[in-house]
């Protein structure tokens, strides 16, 4: 096990582009925690500071309320960020649970679980979550909630596959006659084992849910002011497009910088966790 | 092989039903009256009692429900709330606009995405290669609706080339308006897709150029556009087949947001504004359509998939496991 950290935490850093992402999401991430020292309220409205343009003062310009642009992205990212590890998080767990009991138990309750989870993919989420969005009471919860309702099918059949072809394995099979229970084979032995899968599963899933939460912010059923994400931002933004245009390209970078590096960042991680794929 | 088609024409209905459903159920214990938009306070009650009658809205949810899916089923979609007009025919005269869209965009995917792919897998880990697949990967990882934007503010703001939104300019009716203003949505649409395309494209040719059909015809002094474009295509298309049917979501889900960024007249902006005004027979009808569009293309695409290449026939058993 030892080993095996070691010669990934070689392969990870050795890696170009798993650096470039990793070093881009530590300086987004600090930044964003380290929003509250900027000298700016990014709630507080000026009218005599509005739609003031990029300056050394103000680095991405004031919004159409006369709020510093830079500091807003800056709490906007806290949300975005927020919910898409909430999401994650969550996905991970219902997907992990849902596929390595159906893979574990096999028979009926595999045939049923699987059924349930292809009915899943099958859905067009982005119309549900539009649609249950615009009738729950928007906001981050409701976000986090619906965002990961729909994502985690994937997850469940990638860990599926993997406990099964797992769960026949020597050592299981010894552990199992040496009377281990089937609970403690799953989260000693299987997910412990799996956990290569479920992080790039996992990685991924943040870039998903960080695009998903933009589009549905920008629809105006995200997050609701006074709170903001890129995404509501930009849906802010879609007024002033001609006339300022800068409102709406920063935002919008942040996103592309932030789902760039998780997307980066899980395909490194699935050559080096998952040697099997050749490329 | 009976079994196989029964059992995806089962699931079919089945994801059908439940996506009604679900949207149903949402719409019904969404928190606010649906009634609250058609009564006012100054109503009789007997003026209130035969609004809700005339609605539907005095029975449970699940008899509304089965009202509504026994209707739907005969092709009545009911009458929108807001407009007190026939939902079908209005879903029925957006409809051209956002499959002009999707149409066009499907198309422009394939013409990009078919070439770049092949040469990018040709020229594996060479500079042309690292260019079309960091293209791919910026087009997967883009907000499609910001990328929009960016248009907007290029070609409209900028340069002043083309209309920023809507299908018509004001009293112009020729195609070749139309074709400016489609321009823009068209490539906000295509762009995740081609991404997708594209990184499918080059990982399938790296694959068919290292088989010995190819070594062979290599071998025969064929020359390399020919293997490219008449074997490695064939071989590669198959998957694409599928892959389009599985992305028929996003185009469907993609043209709902691209609809809104450029104001498309489409059944999507139709849908957007039907959900702020709660008008639930719209907002059904425009689910139902998009579902049996993007259930009925996975369903294609299965059937496709089989005709071309028969091994799957012998594989009934193959969605097990």
């Amino acid at each position: 096990m030892k080993d095996n950290i070691r010669t990934f935490k070689k392969e990870l850093f050795s890696n170009k582009a798993a650096m470039f992402s990793l070093i881009l999401l530590f300086i987004l991430i600090t930044a964003v925690l380290l929003a509250p020292l900027s000298p700016y309220d990014p709630y507080k409205l000026d009218a005599g500071q509005k739609l003031l343009g990029i300056s050394g003062e103000h680095w991405f310009g004031t919004d159409e309320y006369g709020r510093d642009y830079f500091t807003r992205a800056l709490y906007g990212g806290r949300v975005s960020l927020l919910v898409g590890f909430l999401s994650m998080l969550m996905t991970v767990a219902i997907g992990t649970v849902i596929g390595v009991f159906s893979g574990y138990a096999g028979g009926r309750l595999d045939t049923f679980l699987m059924s349930f989870t292809d009915i899943f993919l099958a859905l067009p989420s982005m119309l549900l979550m539009v649609i249950l969005n615009a009738f729950l009471q928007p906001g981050l919860k409701t976000l986090v909630v619906v965002l990961s309702l729909f994502s985690w099918a994937s997850v469940a059949r990638i860990t599926r596959a993997e406990t099964m072809s797992l769960k026949e394995r020597d050592f299981i099979v010894a552990s199992r006659n040496l009377g281990a229970s089937n609970i403690r084979i799953i989260f000693v032995h299987i997910i412990p084992n799996i956990l290569g899968p479920i992080i790039v599963a996992a990685t991924l899933s943040v870039a998903n849910a960080i695009l998903m939460e933009s589009s549905l912010s920008f629809l105006g059923l995200g997050v609701q002011i006074p709170l903001a994400s890129w995404g509501s931002m930009l849906q802010g933004a879609q007024a002033y497009i001609l006339n300022y245009p800068y409102l709406a390209v920063f935002p919008g970078l942040m996103i592309l910088i932030t789902v760039l590096s998780f997307n980066l960042l899980g395909d490194v991680l699935r050559n080096v966790l998952e040697p099997k794929i050749v490329k | 092989m009976w079994k196989y088609w029964c059992k995806k024409i089962i699931r079919l209905i089945i994801v059908m039903a439940l996506i009604s459903f679900l949207s149903f159920a949402v719409i019904y214990f969404a928190p606010g009256d649906i009634s609250s938009m058609y009564i006012t306070a100054d109503m009789s009650d007997e003026q209130k009692e035969n609004i809700l009658a005339e609605l539907g809205l005095d029975k449970s949810m699940p008899e509304q429900y089965m009202a509504w899916a026994a209707r739907a089923m005969r092709g009545d979609l009911g009458v929108s709330l807001s407009n007190k007009a026939s939902v079908w025919p209005q879903i029925v005269s957006r409809l051209p606009a956002t499959i002009l869209l999707m149409g066009c965009s499907m198309i422009l995917s394939l013409t990009l995405a078919i070439p770049l792919g092949l040469w990018s897998g040709y020229k594996k880990h060479t500079w042309i290669d690292n260019i079309i697949s960091s293209v791919a990967y910026i087009g997967m990882s883009i907000p499609a609706f910001w990328f929009g934007m960016l248009l907007i503010i290029l070609f409209s703001a900028v340069l002043r080339l083309l209309p920023s939104s809507g299908m018509h300019s004001v009293g112009a009716e020729s195609a070749f308006d139309t074709f400016q203003h489609i321009i823009m949505p068209c490539i906000t649409l295509s762009i995740g897709n081609v991404a997708v395309y594209i990184r499918y494209i080059r990982s399938s040719t790296i694959v068919q150029l290292s088989e010995e059909y190819v070594l062979t015809a290599e071998a025969k002094g064929t020359p390399k556009i020919i293997i490219l474009f008449r074997h490695v295509l064939k071989n590669t298309l198959l998957p694409i087949i599928t892959l389009m049917g599985m992305n028929l979501a996003s185009l469907v889900c993609g043209s709902f947001i691209v609809e809104s960024v450029f104001g498309w007249p489409g059944i999507g902006t139709f849908a957007m504004g039907a959900i702020g005004s709660r008008d639930y027979p719209v907002i059904m009808a425009y689910v139902m359509f998009s579902g049996l569009l993007l259930v009925l293309g996975n369903f294609a695409a299965d059937i496709l998939y089989t005709l071309v290449d028969p091994r799957i026939k012998r594989g009934g058993t193959l969605d097990e496991g």
